[in-house]
């Protein structure tokens, strides 16, 4: 909601550009993470880290926007908003004025398929946010103002980050014709005009429906530990009655018929062109678990800094672009998304820049990838883990996303093993899956004029 | 290799107490035998290292026909050096998880590099060679070329930078502030490797360098790496880091047209330097109008009561020259009047009474308890300690710095924003197509035409 900048609505759209990162980072061995559930169906997970007397405390909902339903587009993400209005025992205004005054940085963001909000706040101050957000879970009040006044600053929101900027436009109209009927089709901060329409009664149905132990993870990253963490989470979390119509989340995981997805927009507003593709591709909920890994190797050789094959090729080789980058979203309910995206570099034009990618791609398909880049991949993948543990607030976002969309932490600790395990033939058995068969959608931003 | 030429004693030590828990930051100088110092957060909870520097001087040096230069020398120095080409050394710090990175600011330019320890020798040697022999050749120099050309491109689509650039235009005219920092199309075209080669000799040295550095590292060690990576340096070089001094020009209001549905509006006004005595008190009162995010007076007023706008803000921006106030806002081209009324409003309220008792309570309680929330990964210790150097603060600053915020009382806030508060002076870019908002500058000036800044 709240945030002035970085994070939120569209959080699923730079967490995709992330996700190799992310994945980097999930080991629960490196986090040292621990986890009970509460009486009432509630997860709730640590991540001891001692070095500031600080903590990240996060409640993460297993719902998002692609939770919801259709003609209610941007529900999930105008009620995280709401969720800061009050409740009887922090009515208006407080909530933003206990945290403050405690020293405490707070917000939240919501994505396809979770909404999560959190305090990064001084450890012995940890209890009066347990509070506050065990009582929030289920205690919201909201006037009729409240709603009309909130739904006006989510759509300066959208002005901001959708129509202010052509290649947001861009990435939503692609997305539209790619997913078509699956929810991921639809922007997570939704359509200007179903937000129009939104309500207090929308708001409420959705929050009474979801909003639950038994679809919340409490995750705490810092300097507590799970001893202390228990009671704490019993006497506050743990008093909310289990609601138990809320089961589990029953997503399409159907697939359009492929169809030569392509979206082209002029736009007088672009100085620079720009080019992108995205492939739906199997995530841990949907295909085999064992070929996200060779995915994600495929991500990093692919297009995973500026030695990589796209990058090689295309901006130092042929210096026909600026900018080459791949990346893989596997952490999702429903499918997930390979993407390339792509800059020109000045003077070239797209058609150009298209055919050195799709050669790039026929040679991975065809001659497929060494063992060796295979090898130096997976190298560098594990490479980094060491650092997942450095801060809190970084460890409670990765664990607290991966746990949203269904991983275990188990799944999470295996992280290193499963891809050190890894072959070149799945790899590029992976590679040819998605590069001929998976369906997929172009986007092209021009400035008008350009061809 | 580089000689050791290591002192022993840390003299200066000091202990970071945070909240009063067991957990605490201990914070020493390290010093060279040749006049490199350092302030070190050394722990050893996890095996990574944070080392952050900078050097003072930075865009507002480059030359008028070769601006941009400090950005793209940033940009090559990680791009090949010693018998590394480009290729070469990417891959050593992607195959051995090396963070490296150098950044060229305003008033500075600045270098991180974070490792792991097992790592530790590959990672400074990488840096060293980094600064002390680039090789600048002509496939990267030209590559990060067009890469800033493009980012220039995108720039000019995007209307907080139109706003920005035109703002530091329109207030800093005839100054190296009112420069696009990253250069404009035909300056970044004019850079030559030769300008490229000179610019570590023409910038960098001992004179004017700051190190900060946490994790698992000991002073012994550090002092060795600090040799390694800055003991090529000269002790001191005859560039004069800072510019000339100048004010704050008051331009009125400035509508750059641009068909967008909402507007982006920057306001700024004269401020205060980092080193004035009422800095701290201006960043109480900054807080309290609208630098306290969703806690400030702006946002109650814009956003909470009005549904104005996503966000809006307001900052001290302490540069070494010429120090300014920054408010921002977002809105639709409709409500631009209002917001910039209801802004000038507050800014005006703000003048006249200062804030509350409670409103400064507040804010003291929020800026001394999220004081230790500054100190959450190895990163961002390392750049505090750079900050505290930078600004003359003392070893013990981390100690100090809430007894600062802590003794300021209301009748120095009071006077403090009485004085520094200039409704009348803020000068006003909107970036779009406001309604009932008129540029009070004559048309055909820079920035207020179509193509923006």
């Amino acid at each position: 909601m709240r945030p002035l900048g970085v994070l939120s609505a569209v959080v699923a759209l730079c967490g995709a550009l992330a996700a190799t990162t992310v994945a980097v980072t999930a080991k629960a061995d490196v986090f040292g993470a621990e986890t009970f559930m509460l009486d009432n169906g509630m997860q709730v997970v640590v991540i001891p880290n001692h070095r500031v007397p600080i903590v990240s405390h996060m409640i993460w909902y297993k719902v998002g926007s692609a939770d919801e339903q259709p003609g209610k587009a941007g529900i999930a993400h105008f009620l995280e908003h709401l969720m800061f209005k009050g409740t009887p025992t922090y009515p208006a205004g407080e909530i933003t004025d206990l945290v403050a005054r405690n020293g405490g940085q707070q917000n939240a963001f919501t994505s396809y398929d979770y909404t999560a909000y959190y305090q990064n706040i001084a450890s012995d101050r940890l209890p009066k946010m347990m509070e506050l957000e065990a009582d929030r879970m289920r205690n919201l009040i909201l006037s009729e103002e409240d709603v009309r006044v909130e739904r006006d600053v989510v759509l300066e929101e959208r002005r901001m980050r959708v129509d202010s900027r052509p290649a947001s436009i861009m990435s939503e109209r692609l997305d539209a014709a790619l997913w078509v009927t699956n929810r991921y089709g639809t922007p997570v901060i939704g359509w200007e005009e179903e937000i129009q329409a939104l309500n207090r009664d929308d708001a409420f149905d959705f929050y009474r429906r979801w909003y639950a132990p038994k679809s919340a993870i409490l995750v705490v990253a810092g300097d507590v530990t799970a001893k202390q963490l228990r009671p704490l989470a019993e006497a506050t979390y743990g008093k909310i009655e289990p609601v138990e119509s809320v089961t589990s989340r029953e997503r399409s995981t159907f697939l359009p018929q492929a169809a030569d997805v392509r979206v082209t927009m002029t736009d007088a507003r672009v100085r620079q062109p720009r080019w992108q593709r995205t492939y739906i591709a199997p995530s841990i909920n949907v295909g085999e678990l064992d070929e996200t890994y060779a995915l994600q190797v495929l991500s990093e050789i692919l297009g995973g800094g500026s030695t990589s094959r796209l990058y090689q090729a295309l901006v130092v080789d042929q210096a026909i672009a600026a900018s080459a980058s791949a990346y893989y979203m596997d952490q999702a309910v429903s499918w997930g998304r390979f993407g390339l995206s792509v800059s020109p570099s000045p003077g070239v034009g797209v058609v150009d820049l298209e055919n050195a990618i799709e050669a790039e791609l026929a040679k991975v398909i065809e001659g497929g990838l060494t063992g060796d880049e295979v090898e130096r991949a997976k190298t560098r993948l594990q490479a980094g883990v060491i650092y997942a543990k450095d801060s809190p607030t970084s460890a409670a976002q990765a664990v607290g996303s991966l746990l949203a969309v269904g991983m275990t932490l188990d799944q999470i600790e295996e992280w290193p093993a499963r891809v050190a395990a890894v072959t070149a033939e799945q790899v590029n058995a992976a590679a040819h899956a998605l590069f001929t068969s998976a369906p997929n959608g172009t986007g092209v931003l021009l400035p008008e004029g350009a061809v | 290799m580089m000689n050791h030429g290591l002192i022993r004693a840390c003299v200066f030590a000091s202990v970071f107490v945070l909240a009063g828990n067991a957990a605490a930051i201990d914070v020493e100088e390290v010093k060279t035998r040749n006049g490199i110092t350092a302030y070190l957060a050394q722990d050893d909870s996890n095996p990574i290292i944070a080392f952050s520097f900078e050097f003072l001087g930075g865009s507002s040096l480059d030359p008028d026909d070769k601006l941009g230069l400090s950005t793209m020398a940033a940009g090559l120095l990680d791009e090949g050096s010693g018998d590394l080409d480009s290729f070469a050394f990417q891959s050593k710090l992607q195959d051995l998880a090396i963070k490296l990175s150098f950044n060229a600011n305003t008033d500075s330019f600045s270098g991180s590099l974070t490792t792991i320890k097992a790592n530790v020798d590959e990672a400074f040697s990488l840096m060293a060679q980094a600064l002390s022999a680039p090789r600048f050749d002509e496939e990267p120099v030209e590559r990060i070329r067009r890469q800033i050309l493009v980012s220039l491109a995108r720039g000019a689509e995007n209307p907080s930078r139109i706003a920005r650039d035109t703002l530091f235009e329109k207030i800093f005219p005839d100054h190296p502030y009112g420069r696009p920092s990253s250069g404009t199309p035909e300056t970044i075209q004019a850079i030559t490797q030769a300008d490229l080669a000179s610019y570590a000799s023409e910038r960098f040295a001992k004179d004017r360098l700051f190190v900060g550095v946490a994790g698992d590292i000991s002073p012994r060690q550090l002092r060795k790496r600090l040799n390694e990576v800055f003991g090529h340096l000269p002790d001191a070089i005859a560039t004069e880091w800072r510019v000339a001094d100048t004010a704050v020009t008051y331009v009125g209001t400035v509508v750059v047209d641009k068909a967008v549905p909402q507007s982006t509006v920057y306001m700024a006004q004269p401020g205060l330097s980092r080193d004035d005595p009422d800095w701290y008190t201006a960043l109480v009162a900054d807080y309290i109008l609208g630098g306290g995010s969703f806690a400030s007076r702006l946002m109650d007023e814009v956003r909470e009561k009005r549904g104005l706008a996503y966000g809006v803000s307001t900052s001290l921006v302490p540069y070494e020259s010429a120090p300014f106030m920054l408010a921002s806002v977002g809105t639709r081209n409709e409500s631009v009047a209002e917001s910039i009324a209801v802004i000038r409003d507050e800014w005006r309220k703000f003048q006249s009474a200062g804030p509350t008792a409670d409103e400064l309570e507040g804010a003291k309680m929020y800026i001394t308890g999220s004081w230790p929330l500054r100190f959450t990964s190895s990163g961002s210790i390392a750049s505090t300690l750079v900050a505290i150097q930078r600004s003359d603060l003392g070893l013990d600053y981390l100690d100090r710095r809430n007894d600062y915020i802590n003794s300021i009382t209301l009748k120095d806030v009071r006077r403090v924003t009485a004085s520094l508060y200039k409704p009348d002076e803020l000068s006003v870019i909107v970036v779009g197509q406001p309604v009932g908002v008129e540029s009070t500058v004559r048309a055909g000036d820079p920035g207020v035409d179509s193509s923006g800044g």
